[in-house]
C-alpha cells in the first residue's frame, strides 16, 4: 500500500498539487491529508498530479499525505435512494446532519444504507440464461418496483444462473444471485462520468406534461428531451422548476440544487413530503432524489453533482422509468468548472470559461433521451433534462446560455420585464421555442383533441397581432385602430392574464391538466367568435368594453374547482351570447 | 504557550497586499502569520502555497516592508475571534480589536475560527416568522422574515444608510409567541466613510441598539484587506449569539461593494485571470460563503437575518456585485433615484424589489389573510401606472380612457402616500389602511386580484365610517 502514497506540494483553493506515479490516471480518486478529504485527479504531469478536492481545504499542509486509490469516482446504486438528499458527491445529508448542523469533512458514507432490509422477489430462476441489464428480481421501494438488474459490465464466460436467492428480506450487500462464477448483489457501482450503456435510442413521441399552461401548449417538452430555462435573478427560475418537479408526469424526479440557496432546498424538503403525487397518490418526496450543493458548499463537488444526478437518473431509466432531471442552475456548474480551470492556470476561452465548456456541456445534455435499456424483458425508459441557467446580468449572449440553446430542444426564456409586472410564470412567448412540436402534435391530436393544434395556432396568432398593435398604439395612439383591432388588443391582454399567467400558489390553478387547458382555449375561441359577430353587426367596441368585465369574469372562472369547470365556462359563453344579442 | 517559534526571513517579493515567502516548511493553507518589521507588527494569512513558496495576504499596510527587514512568524493556527456574552455593546475595529475605550474584551468563553462551516441543507429550517420593519413598502409588498438575507441595492447619494438605521431601530417580531427569542444587532461597516460611521453610531445610540449589539467598524481609511475578515468576524459573532445563545440576530453589512473591491485587489495582486469588470471569477462562491451564513437551524433556537447594503455603481443593477448578490440572496430592496428626486422617502422602487420568502411569513396566522392578494394587486396596478405614464408622454392625456386616468391618480397617491412615509414607523394596520386608500381610487372591477367579498366588506366599513 505504501507505493500509492504521495504528498502535497502545493495548495490553491480547492486544487491541491501532489506528487504521483507513472500509473496515476486522470479522474482517479484520491484521499487528501490526514482527514482523508475526497478528491479527483484532474491533470497529470509525469510525477505531479493536480487534484480537485471535494471538501473544504482549510488547514491542509504542504507535506500531508495523499492516497491514490486507482479507482474512478463511482456511485453505489441500489434500493433506498428515493426520497433522499445527497450532497454533490453522493453522501446522505440526513445521516450526516444527525451529528452536526454543519457539513463535516472526511466522512465517507454511501447513500444506500447497508443496514436497511428489502423484500426481494426473484423473477428468474436457476438455469436461466442472462445478459447484461436483465431483470433478475425486484424489491419495492417507496411504492415503485425497484428492479435488480444484472450488471451492465457483466462479462462472464458462463451466463447461466447457478443460484438464485429465494424470496425474502435482504440487505443490499447480500448476494442474491450467482451467474456462473459471478456473484450479484442488490447494488451496483457505476462511474459517474461514464454514461450507462443502452440498447438503442428511440424517437421522442410523448410529452412531458408539466401542468403549466404556457409550456404544455406553446412550448412542450418531450419525454427524453432537453430544455433550458435562462433568466436573470428574480425572474422565477426556481418557482418554475419546483412547479415542474411537483407536477410533471415523470415517474422519478431528480432535483439538483447546484450552487443555489440553502433555504430553497429546505423549502423542497419541508413541502414535498406533505404533497401528493397527482398520478400515483404517494407523497411527492417518494419519487424525488435531491442533490444539494448549495452555493457555500465546496465548489469542486458542484462540478461532480450533475454527473452524479445523471448517473442515478440513468439507473432508474434502465429499470424502465421516465426520469426528469432538473438542475438549478447549470451556470453555477460552469462557474465551478471555470474556477477550477483558473486554479489550474489553463488558458481561458470566452468570458474566462475553459475552452472545453461546450464539449462538457454537450456530454451532459446528450445523456438525455428515450431509450430501450439493455437486457430483457424489453422496456422503455427516458431521461428528460431541464436546466436552469443564470446568465450574468440577465444577458443571454453569454456562453452557457448559447451552448444550452444549441444543445436543447426547448428554450423557455424568462423575462425580467414580465417578472416585475408580476406576470408569472414570466416566460416570454415571443422569445421561447420548442423543437418538439412536430413529434408531439400527433400525440396531442390523438390523445387530447383534434382541436388542440388549431386552437394553439389561433391563440398564438392573436398574441402576435396584439403585440404589433400594441407597438402601433405606442406611436399613433388608439384612434387609428379599427373596432376589430381594438378587440384583438383586448383579447391578447385577456390571453396574457387568463391563460399565460398561472398562480403557482392557488391550489386550483397551480396545476392545469390538458383537458382543462383545452376547455380554456376553447372558451377563448368562442369568446372571440361571439365578440367578432357582435362587432360585425355594428356594435362598437367601447359599448362591449364598458358593459363586460372580461378579466374579472374569466379570472373568477379560472380559480374554480375542476368539477363543473367545463359547464361553467359553457354557461358563461351562453350568457355572454344573450347579453351581446341585446346590444345588437 | 508555544515554546518553539518558526520565523522566516526569506521574503522574496512584495506586491500590493501580498508577501511571497520562500523556504517555508509545511505551510498550511489559511494559516495566520505574524509579520515583524522595523515599523512594528502586523498579521497576515497564507492564501496559496506552491512547494515551499507561500503567498501571504497582509491585513494591514505593506508600506515600509522590505525583503531584508521583514520576519514572518508562523502561528500554526487559523484566524479566530474571541466570543463571549460580554461582546454585547462593544465597538470593535475591522479585526475585532476594541476601539470604544472600554478596555479589552472580557469574559471570553471561547475562540472560534471565522471561516465558518456550511450549514447542512437537511438541518436548515425554512424562515417563516414575519418581521415588522415598520416600512410599508417592505412589510406589505416585500416582507422580511426571520432568517432571510435581503439586501438593499442603492446608488451613491441615496439614503440607504438612513433606511438601514431605520430598520434596525424599528424591526420587531410580533410578540405573540411567549418563548420569542431576544433580539440583537450585529453591524459590520466595510470601508464606509467617517461621516457614515458617525451617522450609524449616532443612530444606534439614539435607538438604544448600541447597548445590545456588536459593532465592527472598518472605515474607508483602514487597510482594505482587513475587509475580507470583517464580515466573517461579524457573522461568527452572530452565529455564536444566534445558535448558542438563542438570539434573533439581525446582521447589517455595509457596503458589500467595498468588500468585493478588496477581493479584486487581492486577486489582481495574485495575477489571477480577471472575470467581469476585473472581479475574480470565484466571487460568487466567496460572496455565498458570507450570505449563506444567514438562516435558521431546526432544533436550535435563534436565527440570523442579514441585510447587506450594496451600492450599484452608476445605478447599474447588472454590475457584477449587485448581480451576483441578487443570485444568492432571497430578494432585494431597490432604491430609486427618480423617487428620491421627487422627495419621496424611503425611495423604494417596489417593481424591482422582491422578497422571495415573503409567502412564508404572511397570511392567516402571521399577518392578514389577504396579504398576498393585496400585495399582488398593488404591484399589478402600479406596474400598469408605470406603463400608462409612458403611454401618456406619447399620446397625451386625452388619448387615455377614464379607467386609465384612474390609474394615474392611483399611482400618484401610491407614491406620495404609501411609499412616502417619512421616518416614522408604520404599524401593519396603518400600512393596510394606506394600501386600501390607494386601491379604492380604482374602479372596483379593476381590482381583480382581490376577492370580491373582501372589497365589498372594506368598502362597507369605510362607507359607514365616512
Amino acid at each position: 500500500m505504501q507505493d500509492n502514497r504521495g504528498y502535497i506540494k502545493g495548495i490553491s483553493g480547492s486544487v491541491v498539487t501532489s506528487t504521483c506515479f507513472a500509473n496515476t490516471s486522470i479522474y482517479e480518486v484520491v484521499y487528501v491529508g490526514s482527514e482523508r478529504l475526497l478528491g479527483e485527479v484532474v491533470r497529470v504531469r509525469r510525477d505531479v498530479a493536480d487534484i480537485q478536492v471535494y471538501e473544504d481545504t482549510t488547514g491542509l499542509q504542504i507535506g500531508d499525505h495523499t492516497i491514490f486509490t486507482g479507482e474512478l469516482l463511482s456511485m453505489k446504486l441500489g434500493p433506498g435512494l428515493l426520497g433522499q438528499v445527497l450532497d454533490g458527491i453522493g453522501r446522505p445529508l440526513e445521516r450526516l446532519g444527525k451529528k452536526s448542523p454543519y457539513i463535516s469533512r472526511g466522512t465517507h458514507i454511501d447513500a444506500v444504507d447497508d443496514s436497511e432490509k428489502w423484500y426481494f422477489i426473484p423473477r428468474l430462476q436457476r438455469g436461466d440464461d442472462v445478459g447484461p441489464g436483465d431483470i433478475l428480481g425486484e424489491v419495492e421501494e417507496k411504492g415503485i418496483k425497484h428492479f435488480i438488474m444484472a450488471p451492465l459490465d457483466f462479462r462472464g464466460k458462463n451466463s447461466t444462473i447457478s443460484w438464485m436467492a429465494p424470496k425474502g428480506e435482504y440487505v443490499v450487500d447480500d448476494v442474491i444471485c450467482k451467474i456462473g462464477e459471478t456473484t450479484v448483489k442488490m447494488f451496483q457501482r457505476w462511474n459517474i462520468r461514464t454514461p450507462r450503456k443502452v440498447g438503442r435510442k428511440l424517437d421522442l413521441d410523448k410529452p412531458l406534461l408539466t401542468g403549466t399552461r404556457i409550456l404544455d401548449v406553446f412550448f412542450p417538452l418531450a419525454l427524453g428531451g432537453t430544455a433550458v430555462i435562462p433568466g436573470g435573478f428574480g425572474t422565477g427560475k426556481t418557482v418554475t422548476q419546483q412547479s415542474i418537479a411537483r407536477w410533471a408526469n415523470a415517474d422519478i424526479v431528480i432535483y439538483i440544487g447546484c450552487g443555489e440557496r440553502g433555504n430553497e432546498m429546505t423549502e423542497v424538503l419541508e413541502e414535498f413530503p406533505s404533497l401528493t403525487d397527482v398520478r400515483r397518490g404517494i407523497p411527492l418526496m417518494d419519487r424525488m432524489i435531491l442533490i444539494a450543493n448549495t452555493s457555500n458548499m465546496p465548489v469542486a463537488a458542484r462540478e461532480a453533482s450533475i454527473y452524479l444526478g445523471m448517473t442515478i437518473a440513468e439507473y432508474y431509466r434502465d429499470m424502465g422509468y421516465n426520469v426528469a432531471i432538473i438542475a438549478d442552475s447549470i451556470s453555477r456548474w460552469a462557474e465551478a468548472l471555470r474556477e477550477i480551470s483558473g486554479r489550474l492556470e489553463e488558458m481561458p476561452g470566452e468570458e474566462g470559461y475553459p475552452a472545453y465548456l461546450a464539449s462538457r456541456l454537450a456530454r451532459y445534455y446528450e445523456r438525455a433521451g428515450n431509450v430501450v435499456p439493455l437486457g430483457s424483458p424489453q422496456r422503455n425508459g427516458s431521461i428528460s433534462v431541464i436546466n436552469a441557467i443564470s446568465p450574468p446580468g440577465g444577458d443571454f449572449s453569454e456562453p452557457v446560455t448559447q451552448s444550452g440553446l444549441r444543445l436543447s430542444g426547448c428554450f423557455w426564456a424568462l423575462d425580467k420585464g414580465l417578472a416585475t409586472k408580476r406576470h408569472f410564470p414570466s416566460i416570454n412567448w415571443a422569445q421561447s421555442y420548442s423543437l418538439y412540436h412536430e413529434n408531439l402534435d400527433r400525440y396531442f391530436t390523438r390523445e387530447i383533441s383534434e382541436d388542440w393544434v388549431p386552437l394553439r395556432e389561433f391563440v398564438f396568432n392573436i398574441l402576435h397581432d396584439g403585440k404589433s398593435l400594441q407597438e402601433m398604439v405606442q406611436i399613433v395612439g388608439r384612434d387609428g385602430l379599427t373596432e376589430e383591432e381594438k378587440w384583438i388588443l383586448k383579447l391578447s391582454e385577456l390571453i396574457n392574464i387568463f391563460y399565460l399567467q398561472q398562480n403557482a400558489f392557488d391550489p386550483n390553478d397551480a396545476y392545469c391538466d390538458s383537458g382543462r387547458q383545452l376547455v380554456m382555449l376553447n372558451t377563448l375561441k368562442l369568446l372571440d367568435e361571439q365578440i367578432r359577430g357582435a362587432l360585425n353587426s355594428g356594435v362598437l367596441f367601447e359599448q362591449i368594453d364598458s358593459q363586460f368585465a372580461f378579466v374579472a369574469d374569466l379570472m373568477k372562472l379560472r380559480s374554480q374547482n375542476t368539477e363543473d369547470y367545463e359547464n361553467s365556462l359553457t354557461s358563461y359563453i351562453k350568457k355572454l351570447k344573450e347579453e351581446l344579442s341585446d346590444l345588437i | 504557550m508555544k515554546l518553539l517559534k518558526e520565523g522566516y526571513k526569506t521574503v522574496e517579493k512584495i506586491a500590493g497586499p501580498l508577501l511571497f515567502v520562500s523556504k517555508v516548511a509545511r505551510g498550511g493553507i489559511g494559516e495566520i502569520v505574524k509579520i515583524e518589521s522595523n515599523f512594528g507588527e502586523d498579521y497576515g494569512q497564507i492564501l496559496q502555497i506552491v512547494d515551499d513558496l507561500c503567498v501571504i495576504q497582509v491585513f494591514g499596510e505593506t508600506m515600509g516592508l522590505a525583503p531584508n527587514n521583514t520576519v514572518v512568524w508562523l502561528e500554526r493556527d487559523v484566524v479566530k475571534i474571541p466570543l463571549g456574552i460580554a461582546l454585547q455593546g462593544r465597538i470593535l475595529n475591522g479585526r475585532a480589536m476594541p476601539i470604544d475605550g472600554e478596555g479589552p474584551i472580557s469574559c471570553i468563553e471561547k475562540w472560534a475560527p471565522i471561516q465558518g462551516n456550511a450549514i447542512n441543507p437537511w438541518r436548515r429550517k425554512s424562515p417563516h416568522e414575519f418581521i415588522e420593519t415598520g416600512i410599508s413598502t417592505i412589510d406589505l409588498m416585500n416582507t422580511l422574515v426571520k432568517g432571510q438575507k435581503l439586501p438593499i441595492f442603492t446608488g451613491s447619494g441615496l439614503p440607504a444608510d438612513k433606511l438601514a438605521a431605520q430598520i434596525v431601530k424599528y424591526a420587531r417580531t410580533p410578540a405573540t409567541s411567549a418563548d420569542s427569542s431576544p433580539f440583537m444587532v450585529v453591524f459590520a461597516a466595510l470601508g464606509i466613510t467617517q461621516r457614515e460611521a458617525s451617522y450609524f453610531r449616532e443612530a444606534f445610540r439614539e435607538s438604544g441598539a448600541i447597548y445590545r449589539g456588536v459593532f465592527f467598524f472598518n472605515l474607508a481609511g483602514d487597510p482594505s484587506i482587513e475587509r475580507i475578515l470583517t464580515p466573517r468576524m461579524a457573522l461568527t459573532v452572530a452565529e455564536y449569539f444566534a445558535f448558542e445563545k438563542g438570539y434573533d440576530v439581525l446582521v447589517v453589512l455595509t457596503d458589500m461593494l467595498h468588500y468585493c473591491e478588496a477581493l479584486r485587489e487581492i486577486s489582481s495582486a495574485r495575477e489571477e485571470i480577471p472575470g467581469r469588470r476585473g472581479f475574480p471569477s470565484y466571487m460568487y462562491s466567496d460572496l455565498a460563503s458570507i450570505y449563506e451564513r444567514a438562516g435558521c437551524i431546526s432544533g436550535i433556537k435563534g436565527s440570523i437575518t442579514q441585510i447587506p447594503i450594496v451600492t450599484m455603481p452608476d445605478d447599474d443593477l447588472t454590475h457584477p456585485v449587485p448581480d451576483l448578490t441578487g443570485y444568492i440572496t432571497e430578494g432585494q430592496i431597490v432604491m430609486d433615484r427618480e423617487l428620491h428626486g421627487k422627495g419621496i422617502y424611503p425611495p423604494i422602487d417596489v417593481l424591482s424589489s422582491l422578497s422571495r420568502l415573503m409567502n412564508k411569513g404572511i397570511g392567516e396566522g402571521s399577518t392578514v389573510p389577504e396579504h398576498r392578494a393585496l400585495s399582488d394587486q398593488l404591484y399589478a396596478a402600479y406596474g400598469r401606472f408605470k406603463y400608462l405614464i409612458r403611454l401618456k408622454t406619447i399620446i397625451g392625456e386625452e388619448g387615455l380612457t377614464p379607467t386609465e386616468m384612474s390609474y394615474l391618480s392611483f399611482g400618484e397617491k401610491f407614491e406620495s402616500e404609501f411609499v412616502n412615509q417619512g421616518e416614522r414607523r408604520r404599524s401593519l394596520d396603518e400600512t393596510l389602511e394606506h394600501a386600501w386608500n390607494c386601491l379604492l381610487t380604482l374602479p372596483k372591477d379593476e381590482l381583480h386580484r382581490l376577492p370580491v367579498n373582501l372589497i365589498d366588506e372594506v368598502m362597507l366599513k369605510r362607507g359607514t365610517k365616512a
